[in-house]
């Protein structure tokens, strides 16, 4: 009982902390993905006097990544039965070429301007729309959500460091007696802190295996990803390959970090 | 016959201006039985932690087995205490391990296989008459029993010198005869040297021994 108590509580500090660096990771996926669902229901639209073509555009911005031509046809269709087809005509060669420009990411509101003015240095260019408000609302919305979820993880890692200390110090407590023994029979550090690293090394597993199963079952019943689902966004939460072992290195990294530490400051009593 | 602690001029304290011991030059013999006697607070459980390095001479110089103890190095202190057995007054048992487990702790730090230890273990629970307990824990056990298996740890790696500070101090007549017993067994069959660190010397010992009694920080050799 005692000693599943002493795992326990490394078990559910570690778990802690895995959990919400998965956290962040998760939101940040999230995020990426919603980035990625923005910039491909983003574009921006240039007229143009002269037919330009999709490498001529790529060649003006980095990050231009492909353009489409707007077609006329739904507009002159509408005048038809107002207009001769000779005005008709005259009109198709006088009016000016629309081209819908797709973006490589989601841009920020400085790059917008910088593309617009990059845009219209050309002579060809004669207006180009960069809808500048809608996309800096969202865009600062987005900047709002990343903000809190960072402080979000920086408080969760504050309260985890100090539940990792505080574990620490009873760590200590718990096996100074032991280590002393030991020292006294001529054991060798490794020798003495042998039971402490294998501790650590077994509970950061058990916390990973934890954590792993806790992400697989919000995975498995899928309710966050069905509502993420919801607005457009397709994203996994867990990664089992990826952040299986991301979190029992940092599980494994903590724990053996936190022996070490233990060992070092180990005072052998006389 | 070879000395097994050589001390010139040894001065020991916890603090700078306060002696304990004060300048005490002696020598004890491989193979002897040696008594530290004293008043309480007189520096006998200090001289004595001085020969397994757990303070060090202030000034002087102290050799231990061949081993020069001022400013000893970890592995070096580590290397003689593997050649060491020491009893406590409080036993000093691994509250976590079983009684088997504690006599093994000499064996496991010296590199023993299993087997070997395993055989070793079992004979000298034998001699402590324990046998039966072996699979239990520290606290299941009475102070006298506890003792016995400090006893048992104490000679389960056939030390060159065992330490024993006031190993009978509490304990019941019965556990305090098998001590001196495995005590006077390991000096005179393993000639092992043995220093023990005690308010009275026991009445009715088989074997020659030496007295060496401290009183206001110097030590005398008693005749």
């Amino acid at each position: 009982m005692k000693s599943l108590k002493n795992h326990l509580s490394l078990i559910i500090a570690l778990f802690t902390v895995l959990a919400s660096v998965q956290i962040y990771v998760a939101v940040d996926r999230t995020i990426a993905a919603y980035e990625s669902h923005l910039k491909n229901d983003y574009s921006v639209i240039v007229v143009t006097s002269e037919l330009i073509n999709p490498g001529e555009f790529k060649a003006m911005n980095s990050m231009i990544d492909r353009s489409e031509p707007i077609s006329t046809a739904q507009v002159l269709e509408r005048l038809k039965g107002e207009m001769s087809q000779k005005n008709l005509d005259l009109l198709k060669l006088t009016l000016p070429k629309f081209y819908r420009l797709y973006l490589n990411r989601f841009p920020t509101p400085r790059e917008i301007s910088q593309l617009q003015k990059k845009l219209e240095s050309n002579s060809a260019i004669e207006r180009v729309e960069g809808f500048s408000q809608t996309h800096d609302t969202v865009y600062k919305l987005m900047l709002l959500f990343k903000d809190v979820v960072q402080i979000f993880s920086i408080a969760i890692a504050a309260v985890t460091s100090l539940l990792i200390l505080k574990e620490m110090r009873l760590w200590q407590f718990q096996h100074a007696e032991r280590m002393n023994i030991m020292a006294l029979f001529g054991a060798p550090v490794w020798l003495r802190s042998a039971v402490l690293f294998r501790l650590a090394i077994v509970d950061a597993i058990i916390a990973t295996l934890i954590l792993c199963l806790a992400f697989f079952l919000i995975d498995y019943y899928g309710y966050l990803t069905m509502q993420l689902k919801e607005i457009g966004i397709s994203v996994q939460l867990f990664n089992f390959v990826d952040d299986a072992v991301r979190s029992l290195i940092i599980a494994l990294g903590v724990s053996v970090a936190l022996t070490f530490t233990i060992v070092l400051f180990h005072r052998e009593e006389e | 016959m070879d000395n097994v602690i050589i001390a010139e001029n040894l001065s020991l304290s916890y603090k700078e201006f306060e002696t304990i011991i004060s300048k005490a030059t002696f020598s004890i013999e491989a193979g002897s039985f040696v008594f530290i006697t004293g008043a309480s607070g007189s520096g006998k459980s200090t001289l004595l932690k001085s020969f397994y390095g757990a303070i060090e001479p202030r000034q002087g110089q102290l050799m231990v087995g061949g081993v020069k103890m001022n400013h000893i190095s970890t592995s070096k202190l580590n290397f003689l205490r593997r050649h060491i057995g020491i009893v406590f007054q409080d036993y000093k048992l691994i509250k976590e391990w079983t009684i088997e487990k504690n006599v093994m702790l000499p064996l496991i730090i010296s590199g023993y296989t299993g087997d070997v230890s395993g055989a070793q273990v079992q004979k000298l629970l034998g001699h402590v008459k324990l046998t039966h307990q072996a699979g239990k824990y520290p606290q299941e056990l009475s102070g006298g029993e506890q003792q016995r298996v400090a006893m048992a740890r104490a000679l389960a790696h056939n030390p060159i010198l065992i330490l024993a500070d006031e190993p009978t101090g509490n304990l019941d007549d019965y556990s305090s005869s098998v001590i001196w017993n495995l005590l006077e067994g390991a000096n005179t069959q393993l000639k092992t040297t043995v220093i023990v660190v005690t308010h009275h010397i026991p009445e009715g010992l088989r074997i020659p021994y030496k007295h060496y009694h401290i009183e206001f920080g110097t030590i005398n050799e008693i005749a």
